[in-house]
This record gives C-alpha cells, sequence and structure tokens, in this order.
C-alpha cells in the first residue's frame, strides 16, 4: 500500500477471435493456455510495482477473452475506492454470465466495440457480430448494472451518408449507452483494407459526416468532451482524460504504453517475450516529456481547452493567445479564461493545433 | 631568331561529344595511357571536378590537362587536353577553349549517331579552323551501327570519317589508335617565341592560398616568372608568381611559358573579375599592338531573386555567393528585399542551366534552404521623361504611365531535330512568339530550325516544352541578338487579396490572360488547403483578370489516441515543426517553396 497519489493502470490484451480488416493495434490468435499465462504475467507485473490507481482500463484486442482471470488481475492491484475500471468488449461475446463474471469482478465500465448499427457496414467492417447482438450486448450490460456503458462507433465508411449516421446514434441512444466514442475510419498501412485499397469517402463528407455526428449526439444528450469521445453528464471516461491531461499512468502488456515518473516508455510488440519476462522490458520514448507541445497537443483535443493559466505554467499563455486570435473563430473559440477548439476546429485538428502551437 | 623546333611536339586538343556519349570516359583512358595519372589516383573521370558534373555528367567549366606521349614514331610528344563545357549557357566559353586548340577529337556515340550539342560545337570548331578528327565510340554496344554512323558523319559534317578509329572508351578497346592520330591528323602550333606576348585566357579558377590561377594558351611569345602582366580588355596588371603546366591532378610549376603551349599563371590577382574568359594577356615590358580577336564580355541573360528560406541565413547566403564568385565571373548579385520573401539577392546567370547548377550548389554545398523567384530577363525602357533604364526586377518595373516604349530581348535561336517533329516545334516556337527565319536539312531525317524567339519566352520552361514534343530528339541552341519594341505588362498575383512581390512578373501583354490564368491555376494546385478559403488573383494594373479559390481544409485529425500510445501524434507535430520551416508565410497563408518555382513550368503538356 502506497501513499502516492494514484495513477492510472492500462492494461493491454492482445488477443483476437479474428482480426478487423481496418486495425493495426497488436494482437494474436486467442489460445485458451496462452491467455493464462499472459494474466499470470500481468499479475506478476502488477505486483512489481508499488502502485494505487484511481482508473484501470483493460483494453485489447479483446480483454473480454481473459474474463476468467479479470477478478484475479484487478486482486493483485492496490484499487482506490471509488475508482473507473473498464473493460473493451466485442458484442459477440457479451453473453450474461460472462457480462456479470465481470461485474462481480469490479469491473464498472464497459466498452463495446459496436462500430455501427447498420447491417452493410457491419459486414464491410469484418465485424463478428451483429447488429441485433450489438443490441443484445447493450441491453445485457445494463442489466448486469454497469455504471457506464460505452459503445464505438465510426464515421467514414465506404458508402455511408448522414441518415445512416444518424440511425446508429438514435439506436445507441436508445439501448442506454452512457457514453460513445465516434472514430473516423482511416486505412492504416499493412492492414487489409490498405491491400484492398478500399475506397473511402471525400475528404469533404467526411467532414460532413464527422459535424453531423457530433450535431446528432449532442442533441440526443451525450457532450462532446474529446475529438472523438461524448458523454452523458458525469459519464465522461476517466481514465482516457489521464492521457489527454498528460496524467500519469502504467500500462502493462505487450504493446502497451506508459507515462510514470517523469518518462514515457513502452513495451515491445511481443506477447511470447512479455510473458518470459519476470517484469516487462521497457523501452523509452520520451525521457522528458510533458514540454508544453505535448502538453497543448493532448490538452486542445479537449472540449475543456486550454486555460491561460494553464498556458502560464509554460510562460505560453502570451502567445497562444496570439496564436489564436489569428485563426477564424469557427475552428477556435477564446474564452475570459482560455482557448478551445470548435467541432469544425476538431476536424482539421492537427493543422488548428500545429497554428496554435507553432503559430 | 630563337628556336621553336619544340612547336613539332606539340599537341593541343579538345573532345566534342553529346552528353552520354563518352567524352569524360576517354578522356579518363587517355590518361591512363599516357600513364599521368596514377590508377590510385584514378577517380572516375577525372575532369570533370565539381560533384555536380559528374553527377549531371556535363562539364560546366573548362578545365586542362598536359600529358607525355610516346608514340609509334618514337618521338615523345606532350598533349594538352582541354576540356570544353557542353552547354548552350556556354556558348562562349566553348568558343574560347575551341580557340585554344589546333585540332578536336569528335566522338560520337556508335548506336545513337551525331546529335544536335555534338553538331553546334563541331561548326564552332570547324569556324575556328580546328582539324576534327572523328572517332566512333562504344562499339561494344549491341546496337553499335558503327558504318551508318561514319557515312552520317561524312554527310552531316563534311568531313572524312571512314577510316575513324572505331573504339570503346568503357572497354578500353582501340584507344592507342587514337592516341596516334592526335599525333599524325591534328596540327602542331604555330608561333613565335620572340614575338611580343599574346596569351588568350580560356579559363580561371580562385585559388585561396595562390589567388586566381588563370589558364591561357600562350599564342605568340613568352613569359617568366616575375614578368609583369596586363590584361589587356581589363587594363588589369600583376607580376607573375609562379606559372607552370597542369598535371593531372595538380600544377606542376615551370620557369617559362613559350608560344604554342599551353599552362596557368599565379600572379596575386584577387578578383576573378580581372581575368576575363576570351581576354588577352601580355606583357608590360613589350606589349603587344592589339589583342587576340574574339574578346567579348559575357553579361547575364536570366535573373532571379534567392531567398534563404531561414531568414537568419541571410548573412550565409551572402557569404556563399561570395565564394561561389570566386570561380565563376559570370555570376552576379546584389541585396534585394521583398516584402513577400525578407532579404535575399538579385542574381544574374548566363541562362536557365547556369542558373539551376548556382541553386543547386548553393543547397548543396553550403547546405541552404532556398526560395528562388521567378526568372527574369533584362528589359530596357524608355520613359516619358527621356530616361533609358534596364529593369531586372518585376518589382522595379514603372508604372505604365511612365513609359513612352518598352524593349524585350530577342535571341537568334536554332532547334536541332528529327524533321518528324518540324510541325511540334513550329506551332511551340509560333506560341512562343517567335519569328521563323529559314529552315536547313543537316541529313535526311535532321533539321535545323532557325527562329528569333523573345528571351523571356525560353527561360521559364521552353526546353522542357521542345523536349515533351519531340519526345526528347530536340535540342537547340541560342544567341543574344538585340533589344526589339515590345508590348509589356506587369502581371501581379495577388493571395488573399495582397499582392505577393515575389511572384509578379513581367509578360508580353496579348499572353498575360492565358498565363494569368494559368499560373492561377497552379498555383492553387501547389499551395495546400489552408484553414480558410484562399482567393488566388492575377492582375494588371490593379483589375484582376483571372481567379481561382484555395478551398479551406476539411479533415486533418487523428481521431484515435488509444491506450496512451502519443508517439504518434508526437510524430506528426514534429513534421508539422519542419513543415514550416519549408513554408513562407504571406500575408496570412502559408506558401511552400516548390510554389515559387512551380509557377513557372506552364505548358501544358
Amino acid at each position: 500500500m502506497t501513499t502516492s497519489k494514484p495513477v492510472g493502470l492500462y492494461v493491454h490484451v492482445p488477443f483476437c477471435l479474428s482480426k478487423c480488416p481496418y486495425c493495426d493495434f497488436y494482437s494474436v490468435p486467442y489460445s485458451r493456455e496462452k491467455a493464462s499465462e499472459y494474466a499470470q504475467a500481468v499479475k506478476r507485473n502488477i505486483r512489481g510495482h508499488a502502485l494505487r490507481y484511481d482508473t484501470v482500463y483493460l483494453g485489447g484486442g479483446t480483454p473480454i477473452l481473459l474474463y476468467e482471470h479479470i477478478a484475479d488481475i484487478l486482486a493483485a492491484a492496490d484499487i482506490a475506492a471509488g475508482a473507473e475500471i473498464t473493460a473493451e468488449a466485442n458484442p459477440c461475446m457479451a453473453k450474461p454470465q460472462v457480462l456479470e463474471t465481470l461485474r462481480s469482478a469490479g469491473v464498472n465500465r464497459i466498452s463495446f466495440g459496436v462500430q455501427s448499427m447498420n447491417e452493410r457496414e457491419l459486414k464491410l467492417l469484418g465485424r463478428r457480430h451483429t447488429v441485433k447482438q450489438a443490441e443484445d450486448a447493450l441491453m445485457t450490460a445494463k442489466q448486469a448494472g454497469f455504471t457506464s456503458v460505452s459503445a464505438d462507433m465510426m464515421i467514414g465508411l465506404p458508402g455511408q451518408d448522414c441518415f445512416s449516421i444518424i440511425s446508429t446514434a438514435q439506436k445507441l441512444s436508445q439501448l442506454g449507452a452512457d457514453h460513445i466514442s465516434a472514430y473516423i475510419l482511416k486505412i492504416e498501412d499493412g492492414t487489409p483494407f490498405a491491400e484492398r485499397e478500399i475506397e473511402l469517402p471525400e475528404d469533404d463528407s467526411v467532414s460532413e459526416l464527422y459535424l453531423h455526428t457530433v450535431r446528432t449526439l449532442e442533441e440526443l444528450g451525450y457532450a462532446q468532451y474529446e475529438i472523438s469521445n461524448f458523454a452523458k453528464p458525469g459519464h465522461e471516461c476517466r481514465h482516457n482524460l489521464k492521457y489527454w491531461r498528460c496524467e500519469e499512468y502504467l500500462g502493462i502488456g505487450a504493446a502497451a504504453h506508459s507515462y510514470l515518473d517523469g518518462r514515457r516508455y513502452c513495451t515491445e510488440r511481443d506477447i511470447d517475450g512479455f510473458i518470459a519476462s519476470s517484469l516487462q522490458i521497457t523501452t523509452v520514448t520520451d525521457d522528458l516529456p510533458g514540454g508544453w507541445e505535448e502538453f497543448s497537443m493532448l490538452k486542445l483535443r479537449l472540449t475543456e481547452g486550454i486555460t491561460y493559466a494553464e498556458a502560464e505554467r509554460f510562460g505560453k499563455a502570451g502567445e497562444l493567445r496570439a496564436n489564436a486570435e489569428k485563426l477564424p473563430h469557427v475552428l477556435v473559440e477564446l474564452t475570459d479564461s482560455g482557448v478551445r477548439l470548435t467541432p469544425e476546429g476538431f476536424i482539421i485538428s492537427n493543422a488548428v493545433i500545429g497554428k496554435l502551437i507553432f503559430g | 631568331m630563337s628556336d621553336n623546333s619544340y612547336l613539332g611536339e606539340i599537341r593541343n586538343f579538345c573532345i566534342i561529344a553529346h552528353i552520354d556519349h563518352g567524352k569524360s570516359t576517354l578522356a579518363d583512358r587517355i590518361l591512363e595511357q599516357t600513364s599521368t595519372v596514377a590508377e590510385r589516383d584514378m577517380e572516375e573521370q577525372l575532369l570533370d571536378n565539381m560533384e555536380l558534373e559528374r553527377e549531371r555528367g556535363i562539364t560546366i567549366k573548362a578545365r586542362a590537362v598536359r600529358l607525355n606521349y610516346k608514340a609509334d614514331d618514337g618521338n615523345t610528344y606532350v598533349f594538352n587536353l582541354i576540356d570544353t563545357p557542353g552547354h548552350v549557357d556556354f556558348n562562349y566559353e566553348v568558343s574560347r577553349s575551341l580557340n585554344a586548340c589546333e585540332g578536336a577529337i569528335l566522338i560520337v556515340d556508335a548506336s545513337q549517331g551525331i546529335e544536335a550539342q555534338t553538331l553546334a560545337n563541331t561548326y564552332l570548331a570547324i569556324e575556328q579552323d580546328l582539324e576534327v578528327v572523328p572517332v566512333i565510340n562504344k562499339i561494344d554496344l549491341i546496337s553499335a551501327r558503327p558504318e551508318e554512323v561514319k557515312q552520317e558523319i561524312e554527310d552531316v559534317i563534311g568531313i572524312p570519317a571512314m577510316d575513324a578509329p572505331l573504339i570503346s572508351a568503357k572497354m578500353g578497346i582501340n584507344i592507342k589508335e587514337v592516341m596516334e592520330r592526335i599525333v599524325t591528323d591534328i596540327p602542331a602550333p604555330k608561333g613565335d617565341p620572340d614575338a611580343p606576348l599574346k596569351a588568350l585566357i580560356f579559363d580561371s579558377y580562385y585559388d585561396s592560398y595562390k589567388g586566381v590561377i588563370v589558364y591561357v594558351r600562350v599564342k605568340e611569345g613568352s613569359l617568366h616568372v616575375g614578368d609583369r602582366i596586363r590584361m589587356m580588355a581589363t587594363g588589369a596588371e600583376f607580376q607573375v608568381v609562379e606559372l607552370g603546366y597542369m598535371g593531372a591532378t595538380s600544377l606542376s610549376p615551370s620557369d617559362e611559358l613559350k608560344a604554342g603551349e599551353v599552362g596557368y599563371i599565379a600572379a596575386s590577382i584577387k578578383s576573378i573579375g580581372d581575368t576575363k574568359v576570351g581576354d588577352t594577356v601580355t606583357r608590360c615590358d613589350e606589349p603587344a599592338d592589339e589583342p587576340l580577336a574574339g574578346y567579348r564580355s559575357v553579361n547575364p541573360m536570366v535573373f532571379s531573386g534567392i531567398y534563404p528560406a531561414d531568414g537568419s541565413k541571410y548573412g550565409d547566403l551572402r557569404d556563399a555567393l561570395e565564394k561561389l564568385r570566386l570561380n565563376d565571373a559570370s555570376l552576379t548579385f546584389e541585396p534585394e528585399t521583398s516584402v513577400a520573401l525578407g532579404f535575399g539577392f538579385r542574381c544574374g546567370f548566363l541562362g536557365l542551366l547556369h542558373m539551376e547548377i548556382i541553386q543547386e550548389r548553393l543547397e548543396r554545398e553550403y547546405n541552404l534552404d532556398l526560395i528562388t523567384t521567378a526568372p527574369s530577363v533584362v528589359y530596357k525602357i524608355d520613359k516619358m521623361n527621356g530616361e533609358t533604364v534596364f529593369i531586372d526586377n518585376p518589382t522595379n518595373y514603372p508604372d505604365p504611365t511612365e513609359i513612352k516604349q518598352a524593349y524585350e530581348p530577342m535571341v537568334e535561336a536554332h532547334v536541332y531535330a528529327p524533321s518528324d517533329y518540324v510541325g511540334n516545334i513550329m506551332e511551340l516556337c509560333q506560341q512562343r512568339r517567335g519569328v521563323f527565319k529559314d529552315m536547313k536539312y543537316i541529313d535526311k531525317t535532321r533539321v535545323d530550325l532557325h527562329y528569333d524567339l523573345p528571351l523571356n519566352e525560353i527561360v521559364y520552361d521552353f526546353f522542357d516544352a521542345l523536349k515533351s514534343r519531340t519526345k526528347g530528339y530536340a535540342s537547340y541552341d541560342y544567341e543574344f541578338k538585340g533589344f526589339v519594341a515590345s508590348k509589356l505588362v506587369k502581371l501581379d498575383i495577388l493571395l488573399n487579396g495582397d499582392v505577393v512581390d515575389a511572384l509578379s512578373f513581367i509578360v508580353f501583354s496579348d499572353s498575360a490572360y492565358p498565363r494569368a490564368r494559368k499560373i492561377c491555376e497552379r498555383l492553387k494546385d501547389h499551395i495546400p488547403r489552408q484553414l480558410f478559403e484562399v482567393p488566388v488573383q492575377a492582375a494588371v494594373g490593379g483589375k484582376i483578370i483571372a481567379r481561382e479559390t484555395i478551398k479551406a481544409m476539411r479533415k486533418d485529425v487523428l481521431a484515435k489516441c488509444y491506450g496512451g500510445d502519443i508517439t504518434r501524434k508526437k510524430k506528426l507535430l514534429e513534421k508539422q515543426k519542419e513543415g514550416k520551416k519549408r513554408m513562407r508565410q504571406l500575408g496570412s497563408v502559408e506558401v511552400p517553396q516548390e510554389a515559387f518555382m512551380a509557377v513557372l513550368k506552364l505548358d501544358d503538356e
């Protein structure tokens, strides 16, 4: 038991039943035996750190494949009272018994990779589940008593129009989702989508779809709090907010990233290496993090933006205000206390944030 | 009269060849054969000193080397091999190098035959009464057709070629025969070592220890260490500190240079401007009555603004230009200021290739990032107030109300190409306001088209356009003719409503509208979308004549930040930081450096 400030814990579970054709995250085919070994290694690593956690995020991959081990894993960690504990899940695996197991292990937030409530789009994405299964998953989760139920949806699919976006958003809302992550599909190098040369909609229409999504979700009561994240009041993902607010977190597992003790580091994309090591072997990616560029790049992804008081900690308040004043108001809002991006700004945020930082 | 029998053992010659026909390779073989260079010093293509020359396979500046060759007749001969530049921009330098020789080896590729540049230089050599020795190279190639090529040489150039040596410089085949031909076919130089000194300057370069080193061909008289010399055109006088011959890898000092010989002079000369190519060196104690014929002052023809991409590198750019000028008297520059680009230099060049070479050398050898404005020619303006001004920068172009008459430079151009392309070439020349003079058949299949063309029509992209219309077969050659009266206007480009001075240029008034439209299109294509919509306009005298719109950026986002992995975002930010360096902020618009050059390539093909 430590007395220091609690941090976030991220556990990467790199197993999948099948690989989605757009996904470039690290994952390997599931085997029961390997999953068990992996869970042991995770526990070993958690015990190896004398830290206290107020958020836990089990991400993947498909962490729900480890559901039998999750209670053990969480038991190994010193978790603060009232902590947010999230597990990602695949709708086709959301059997009542599985979700209840998660629930009783302490998981209080579940995030489903729904992606769409349109059969054609699900097929196109190569997902294993159907619209019906997604509906069942959300309802089962609600019944199982999770504090927050989240669903992912995708923007910018081939052939997608704003009606399909609105329909997916409405269905998720009707099913009682508390939180929605809406990601723009990006073709990553080396994925089957890249090889198949899938044709995405034009930037102009993706932009329209994105703004439609933001408007629709706002109307349904989901407030945008980050470029791709929307929540009913009080349901914002506290763990993910840590990333964007430059707060500390420990990442455990193959290909997991950490920001701890003034360094950013990661582990290899090597599941066997992770299992074989007594403690995970890490590589430092940044030994001087937390600078102005990093802080503002991450913080400006949030609708809360950057306050001048925060900027002044880096001696940048004046520069930030001056740079912001040069940009169109439709992209950047200047308030009395700081600077924030609008949805129109978010969709071109790489450029806008660059301008705010570099002028 | 002193003994001049030494002249019989000297052969001064150059090599004429088209790019890639093997000039440098043959020069290397000759150097090997005469054991002038130890094998370990042998670097491919020794004569092309500059990295850039080696890469482009062209000779930019003339070089020379002295070799000893023991011939079959038992005598040892002194060979002075003078390398010549091979491009139209350096035509004058070529003519002076040729003038330093009695003969020329003409290399023709056994599979490709005679090319235009070869032809132009061969004619120059024949004009100067040089003995031309044809050599057929690359006979090792399967596609070689030596007999046809021989016939072609006889038909086109009109010199005997049936017994031309068939060689492969690359494989070292038959090089000996070339050496013997140099002895037997090229005449020995003439001259009187006792006459007043006349030495032709055909090249010079700056050495940081010795000052300017001048390469000369002594035509008459003799010169010794300690003599006072005078450059007859510039009038500058110096005392000879050192003289001698050019070894393959270093200079070898001597006591005397005599009529017929080729050598160098070092005389503590500080400025290369005092040693103009084509000038005559004479001795102060016994000066020649008149200089050698053929000198002319070479003036820059093409001008452009060169700016450091990073404004703080202005000093570095100035130092680099000064260093380049030490070796290149034809490069001129003076400071200039642009609202859009800040502090930079207005630079003058002999032609477009010269301009590109200087730019590349600045970027490579001095590690500078540059922005270059559209090349401009010099215009002559008679003003209402009786003044005559020469304008090399569009920014300084007078207000139309002050202009009585504007004149633009004309060149006499020869385009050489297979006759199949005559139609295309004529169309192009017509588009470029060319005036047709005549057309000659060089042989059964090839023509020489003679046009008068305004220089400003060929400085932008004429060569590219010519190449694309002739599948790369055409080449051309031009010479300045004079100024002719013309209707000219200044075209301004506006980005987001503001005039960008660095993009303004002067254009023939009838071409203003199409040119304006094209430039707006080009800029639209080359300026990335900004955060807001940007109008691109072209105006003549305040009146907008063309407009395009760069749409606002619509999507540029990294949607996901998974599992706390922010490395990708950081990389993106670094890239943006780097990218910003290659951008120019013009008012509220960010313009990439490439856009400044891209607008010049106006040809629609």
